[in-house]
């Protein structure tokens, strides 16, 4: 009866060189991912980079009990395989493949002939890669919404960190990335929510439970967008970047067809205990409240689902209610369910929330002393925010991120007079999410203290080179800062060491997140300096 | 914990709060007016001098491949 659970969040980030119109994405992105390993000299030391073990990746498999046969998948779906730039490639680009040069022996000030990096295991216990034509960021697993905010921030942090590299870099274009998930010309990109759940739960519940939520769940983290429609050919505000590309209720496609429920089945953990809903719905957020929100709400509607204490209500219509919630900043429309009754999307919430309200009261772990320590503030802030709400989107500038973004836009339009359709509220729309704080104006606002916070900078600093303390993401991250120079690879539920002098490879799985925290393995860590010995002791095999 | 009806009643308060600031001392309404215009010109200046500039073009050019 919590917010509290393993969860985590993907950010593919909008990527551009304006000064070098046509560039390849692919080859932009990976220049971001290389740029940071530069920064970091973490990868640098550890001699190549820290590959990505795909053996465990099932893109294919259905939630509803079934798998995709690969010929009859899209290519861009098939994300068990590296994506590799092909030495044509590269070379259109005017980069020159040298595949007999080793990354280790880079100069870290700015060669960069050598191989291009396309994915990298970081030190936070993070994934950064190549996820197709945009860098993305994955963050490592945390146990609770506020981390979750955390660790998604940290990646904003890591991926600035390649941008300045890449600034100071001669004869590299400047890349700017943007934190949103649309370039308005018929084109989104995603960012991610993962919870774990427990196998036994029937998938079906957790679709008729969900759909309403989601449907709905724009108002408290929609990141908001100038433009209707997948191009953002019609003028107009609305509230979320991502509603306009849903077309289905339910299936296993993220890039074509987008479902508001996905039933990618791969549960990256023990597969006969868990599962991980993969949820592609959600806007990426800058602002914390909208991120916390996103996280802690879906996290207790979950909950709920497991209980069978979620509210029980059918739209008629889903991926039509979708958008037309996204499109209503007015707040004031009605959706139709199935048992003829009309609800507004704010109405809707509000069940949520009071069901929420009574599921955590028969535990107590929502209480303000004595909880869980994160149920009680997730609870508090979404009635907080569905009240401002409902005195207007102004009322929660402060708050939501669609709100916020609004009100600026507003004041804009006041100022100077603008149509929807003027190109100066597009460029807002898209320099919101610029993640360089002099450039952002998500920035510009929070720092001039007109957006809520809820965790510093400091906070966020530290995340980004240290792991959650209570989830596998520890073990991941402590191996790469220790022992990098001997992790040849690593995913979610492995960590693959080649110790010098051993012909085999040793595979250490991670398959339970709630274990290799910590509590289990920091001594283990402090005690051990060569990753051998630190390798037998794990293994328990006398050397 | 409240129930749900008791916390929608809460609106109308909650309504009244904003209308103040929620952050700003209490200060003479028009002393106060006046500062809040100045800030939102002050953040409106400051947003003019770091947006790119040629919107249209710049807009324009920000076009992506497919992504999730």
């Amino acid at each position: 009866m919590t917010a509290v659970r393993v969860m985590g969040a993907e950010t593919e980030y909008g990527i551009h060189a304006p000064s070098a119109p046509g560039s390849n994405a692919t080859w932009l992105s990976s220049q971001v991912v290389h740029a940071y390993a530069l920064v970091t000299g973490e990868r640098a030391a550890g001699g190549a980079e820290a590959r990505w073990d795909y053996t465990d990746e099932d893109p294919l498999a259905d939630a509803r009990g079934w798998s995709m046969p690969r010929e009859l998948a899209y290519p861009s779906q098939l994300t068990d395989r590296p994506d590799e730039l092909t030495a044509a490639q590269i070379a259109l680009e005017g980069g020159e493949p040298d595949p007999d040069r080793d990354p280790a022996n880079l100069d870290p000030e700015g060669d960069r002939t050598g191989p291009l990096m396309m994915n990298m295991v970081l030190g936070n216990g993070a994934r950064l890669y190549v996820d197709h034509a945009h860098p993305e960021y994955s963050s490592p697993e945390v146990t609770n919404p506020r981390d979750a905010v955390v660790w998604d921030a940290a990646g904003d942090q890591v991926v600035l960190a390649a941008v300045r590299q890449i600034a100071r870099t001669p004869g590299l274009p400047d890349i700017s990335l943007y934190k949103n998930n649309t370039d308005n010309k018929s084109v989104s990109y995603g960012s991610h929510e993962n919870y774990l759940m427990p196998r036994q739960v029937p998938f079906s519940d957790i679709v008729s439970g969900l759909t309403p939520f989601f449907v709905t769940r724009a108002l408290i983290c929609g990141a908001g967008r100038v433009g209707l429609g997948q191009d953002g050919a019609e003028s107009g505000f609305q509230l979320s970047q991502r509603a306009d590309f849903f077309e289905a209720e339910v299936g296993l496609e993220t890039t074509i067809r987008r479902p508001i429920i996905n039933t990618r089945d791969e549960p990256h953990a023990t597969a006969e205990k868990y599962r991980r809903l993969h949820v592609i719905i959600g806007d990426a957020n800058l602002s914390q409240v909208s991120n916390f929100l996103k996280f802690g709400t879906t996290s207790l509607v979950l909950d709920m689902i497991e209980h069978g204490t979620v509210p029980q209500l059918q739209i008629q219509h889903p991926v039509q209610s979708l958008r037309q919630v996204s499109h209503d900043t007015a707040l004031e429309g009605l959706l139709r369910l199935t048992d003829g009754r009309q609800m507004s999307a704010l109405d809707i919430q509000w069940m949520f929330l009071d069901a929420a309200i009574g599921h955590v009261s028969r535990t107590g772990a929502g209480a303000v002393n004595g909880g869980d320590g994160y149920t009680h503030e997730v609870l508090r802030r979404w009635e907080e925010v569905l009240t401002q709400l409902a005195a207007g989107p102004a009322a929660a500038a402060r708050s939501v991120e669609w709100a916020a973004k609004l009100s600026l836009l507003q004041q804009y339009r006041d100022r100077d007079s603008l149509a929807w359709n003027d190109p100066r509220l597009a460029l807002i729309d898209l320099q919101w999410s610029d993640v360089r704080p002099e450039k952002g104006l998500y920035y510009r606002l929070l720092s001039r203290g007109r957006l809520d916070r809820l965790v510093s900078d400091e906070e966020i600093a530290h995340a980004v080179s240290q792991p959650p303390e209570d989830t596998r993401a520890y073990f991941r991250g402590r191996c790469i800062q220790r022992y990098g120079a001997h992790v040849i690879g690593a995913s979610w539920d492995s960590v693959i060491f080649e110790l010098p002098g051993e012909r085999r490879l040793q595979r250490v799985p991670t398959r339970e997140p709630l274990r290799g925290t910590r509590a289990l393995t920091g001594a283990l860590f402090d005690r051990h300096a060569d990753a051998a010995d630190f390798l037998s002791e794990l293994l328990d095999a006398p050397r | 914990m409240m129930a749900g009806q008791e916390q929608k009643n809460t609106a109308g308060r909650t309504e009244e709060e904003e209308a103040h600031g929620d952050s700003t001392p209490p200060a003479p309404a028009t002393a106060q007016s006046t500062a809040a215009t100045e800030g939102l010109d002050d953040l409106l200046d400051e947003i003019d001098g770091v947006l790119e500039s040629n919107a249209e073009e710049f807009v324009r050019g920000f076009v992506q491949k497919g992504g999730q």
